[in-house]
């Protein structure tokens, strides 16, 4: 057992745990944060996607002391702010299924998007090919990353039109 | 509390809500007369429907959510009926009770067909009894009042909301009869509408069995025989509670339980357990002996399962002949959520809460185990991460149960995606042995299928009778115990006869020099609806067209759940074997539309769940244990993988179909046709290698 601080959603925490339980768990029965999923338990189905500093990173074959001083983002987190256009536009696109895996799809959706804000196919392809869904959302999934990009730089754009606005006064 | 029968056995409670309000309850014939005797007042049959003073509507759901959008279907008809606002309506998931909502079982494709009538009647008769109220209210006559989205507005112009008539209107008598909207009134049905549980799933907020927590509840997890049917003889846990975290360890039948303060702490307990087995009887079961098994009964005569004529001097007297052997694999569910459920056994109640496809059953399996009455036993139905069939067992509900009797606690007990691999309850393996002949004209005059199968009869032969008009058939069967457990998988039985039938009427069709879809199409005459659905398929794929050098097309179609479902699939294939999709084109005819945005998802689904078992990997036996493991030896369809699927709902009169199900069995029979057409090669034996495709 090991005395293991960690900042989850914004928040530090302190817990007692062993140092090589996977971060899922930690969060799932010791934290309380049940979004995260349960698919696998080795690294291969991207259920358990959270950030650790922005990263997607699959939190079922990471000890939790690899991420202590790092930032934990969970679902829970990330949907903190549900106008969120990645949100917005999944559910615009009623994506979801059975919704099982769709925490771990927009983590690693939202990861793909901070790197590639405009992700060709094959960006998405790349970036979301090992997480699965066994309802076959994926059409939907490819849509909404598309218009949440779409949202994101129409956002950007009148963001940067705004301050340009502001800078000519 | 009133009741009112609206017909010779059909019955409509309506009564007061608590703090005002309209309570509707409305239940099936068959029980109808056995409830009006009930003095449970706290029943509430199958449809039961609740109008607050505030306008709410809320709707109880006896069947299962599981992705296919039952919340939304099934609401969205009774809020149509009831000319409710769709922005106030809200599901309340019910708990299992035999008494109130007749069966709960979520398989078949059958909950909005199975309930189409009866929501509807539920909706109308709040909407009419609402109007009455308001007419009353007015002192006017009934039919100068309409309704529409919330609200019943007097001709003059005056209206009142539902909420401001939901406690007069449980004072009204139920109208006697009920007349239903015409279709072309229809707002709400046909509409996309956005799936209630939408936000929740978005916003990691919705609560799957996995995510249960109960005050008090502990965690375990079950090592298993890895040997079908074997059992325990023994096993030291002293390493096992040495393990941090790890509660306690105990036996459970043939199984021994980790109990444990995380999930991870009773998964690392099992891995330091020590078990001794008593494999059994198919210790050294394999799944080529299997093969064997079944192949060696094929060369005999079987269990007559369907016939017609006779199919052997058709045969003799055939001018062309064409046989073939289809053999499919064992395929698992997979469902991204593992089995768990949550159980809190006490001395004379139990509390499940269970992701359950059959709620009941799990209720009637606890109170079997615990010696309780089935009223003793509450079973609450969770979100579930995919069903497929396999939540329709109560094996691992027992599992929970089991373990919180054993230790007198609440107790999550959760499968590993391994315990889930391996101990599932497979769609069957089959050996088909196939034999048609044509006569001079190249018109099919006989068809046999012969099918050697686990014994269950149902998954095996389901779906084996031809939609087409063969003047002789016979389908004859073996059903032989192989000790691979087998249960319900997507559409069942026409998941895979689907494929060996369709991909072999376009064997015939080639034998005959004819067109695949006019070959069909010329056979269905017995099978209009099917007959109507392929030939929209064929007009929206364009059948006939011609396609890119080395592009091959494939056609297929199939009725099941009430539906029938044609697909067109275009395909190439490069000379390492490499098979690409480029699209598959479905038309779907499940009579009346609810939701097309479902109908949509669920064919897309229905499209990857068939790839998957299709393309990728199949379920092996090796010593009598499954071989694999996890998603990285049993792979399903990547986003990368997936195909173009374009979705046609046929314009249709036809009485009301299920559509969780019907898309599934044309996929891949429509893709192995592509092949065909663009390759020479035919598949008769899946999973499909790149190595059966290299040139």
């Amino acid at each position: 057992m090991a005395s293991i601080k960690l900042v989850i959603n914004g928040k530090e925490r302190t817990i007692n745990v062993p140092p090589e339980m996977p971060l899922l768990w930690v969060l799932r029965d010791v934290v309380g944060l049940t979004g995260t999923k349960y698919g696998c338990g080795s690294g291969v189905c991207g259920s358990c996607t959270v950030h650790l500093d922005g990263e997607a990173t699959r939190s079922c074959v990471t000890a939790v002391e690899f991420a202590e001083g790092k930032k934990i983002t969970t679902i829970e987190g990330f949907a903190a702010n549900k106008k969120h256009p990645l949100l917005e536009a999944w559910i615009l696109e009623d994506v979801p299924q059975c919704g099982y895996c769709q925490p771990g799809q927009i983590m690693a959706a939202a990861a793909l998007l901070k790197s590639k804000p405009t992700p060709k196919d094959s960006d998405i392809d790349a970036a979301m090919a090992s997480t699965l869904c066994r309802c076959g959302t994926y059409p939907r999934i490819r849509k909404a990353i598309k218009r949440a990009s779409a949202a994101s730089q129409k956002d950007g754009q009148a963001r940067q039109k705004s301050v340009g606005q502001g800078g000519a006064q | 509390m009133r009741t009112t029968t609206l017909s010779r056995r059909t019955f409509i409670k309506t009564a007061a809500a608590a703090g005002g309000g309209l309570m509707l309850s409305f239940y099936p014939p068959a029980r109808g007369e056995e409830l009006l005797e009930s003095n449970d007042e706290a029943f509430a049959p199958n449809v039961w429907i609740k109008i607050g003073t505030d306008g709410s509507v809320t709707i109880t759901v006896a069947r299962s959510e599981m992705g296919q959008g039952v919340w939304t279907s099934m609401s969205m008809i009774v809020a149509e009926e009831l000319d409710a606002d769709w922005a106030k309506v809200s599901v309340v998931q019910a708990d299992a009770h035999p008494k109130k909502y007749g069966s709960q079982s979520t398989g078949g494709s059958w909950s909005v067909r199975g309930s189409w009538q009866n929501l509807r009647t539920a909706g109308a008769t709040g909407r009419e009894m609402l109007k009455t109220a308001a007419a009353r209210t007015w002192n006017v006559d009934p039919a100068t009042c309409r309704t529409g989205n919330g609200y019943v507005t007097h001709s003059s112009g005056k209206k009142l909301s539902y909420g401001e008539l939901a406690t007069t209107a449980a004072s009204v008598p139920a109208p006697s009869p009920i007349n239903l909207k015409d279709p072309k009134d229809f707002v709400l049905l046909g509409k996309r509408i956005p799936k209630l549980d939408t936000p929740s799933k978005t916003h990691g907020e919705a609560i799957f069995g996995i995510d249960v927590r109960v005050p008090g509840m502990v965690f375990s997890s079950l090592e298993k025989c890895p040997v079908f049917g074997g059992t325990l003889a023994g096993f030291d846990a002293t390493a096992a509670k040495k393990v941090a975290g790890v509660l306690d360890v105990v036996q459970i039948e043939d199984s021994v339980a980790v109990v444990a303060d995380s999930t991870w702490a009773a998964f690392k307990g099992r891995e330091a357990l020590s078990v001794r087995w008593n494999d059994g009887q198919w210790a050294n079961q394999t799944s080529e002996q299997i093969r064997k098994t079944f192949s060696d009964a094929a060369t005999k005569k079987g269990d007559v399962i369907e016939t017609q004529g006779d199919i052997e001097s058709a045969l003799a007297s055939a001018a062309t002949r064409v046989e073939g052997i289809y053999e499919v694999p064992f395929v698992a569910h997979a469902t991204m959520e593992p089995m768990n459920c949550v159980a809190d056994v006490r001395s004379d109640r139990c509390e499940i809460w269970a992701p359950s496809q059959s709620p009941q059953g799990a209720q009637r399996e606890a109170a079997r185990i615990l010696n309780l009455p089935v009223e003793s036993v509450v079973v609450h139905v969770t979100l579930m991460g995919g069903g497929f069939g396999r939540r329709l067992s109560a094996d691992y509900a027992a599992d929970a149960v089991r373990v919180s009797k054993a230790i007198g606690k609440p107790v999550m007990n959760v499968w590993t995606r391994e315990d889930d691999m391996q101990h599932d309850l497979y769609r069957p393996m089959t050996y088909n042995v196939l034999r048609g002949g044509l006569d001079k004209n190249g018109n099919p005059i006989a068809w046999h299928h012969r099918i050697a199968g686990p014994n269950s009869r149902g998954l095996v032969v389901g779906g084996s009778k031809p939609s087409y008009s063969f003047p002789n058939y016979l389908v004859d069967a073996h059903l032989i115990d192989v000790g691979v457990p087998v249960g319900a998988w997507r559409s069942v039985g026409p998941s895979q006869n689907g494929w060996v039938m369709e991909s072999f009427v376009d064997e015939l069709a080639h034998a005959a020099k004819a067109d695949p879809f006019e070959f069909r199409r010329k056979l269905l005459g017995n099978s209009p609806r099917l007959k109507r659905t392929l030939e929209y398929v064929a007009e929206k794929a364009g059948w006939g067209k011609k396609l890119s050098q080395g592009v091959g097309r494939g056609i297929s179609c199939v009725e099941s759940f009430g539906s029938t479902a044609a697909q067109v699939a275009e395909v190439s294939v490069d000379k390492n074997g490499t098979l690409t999709i480029h699209r598959i084109v479905i038309a779907v005819d499940c009579g009346p539309v609810v939701n097309p945005d479902t109908i949509e998802a669920q064919l897309e689904s229905a499209v990857v769940y068939a790839l998957s078992a299709a393309l990728k990997d199949e379920i092996t036996v090796e010593r009598g244990r499954v071989q694999q493991s996890n998603f990285d030896d049993y792979r399903i369809l990547q986003i990368d993988e997936m195909p173009k699927v374009e979705v046609h709902i046929v314009p249709s009169t036809e009485p009301v179909g299920g559509i969780g199900e019907p898309g599934l069995p044309p996929v891949s029979p429509a893709v192995c046709n592509a092949i065909f057409a663009a390759t020479g090669k035919r598949i008769r034996k899946l999973p499909i290698r790149p190595a059966d495709l290299k040139t």
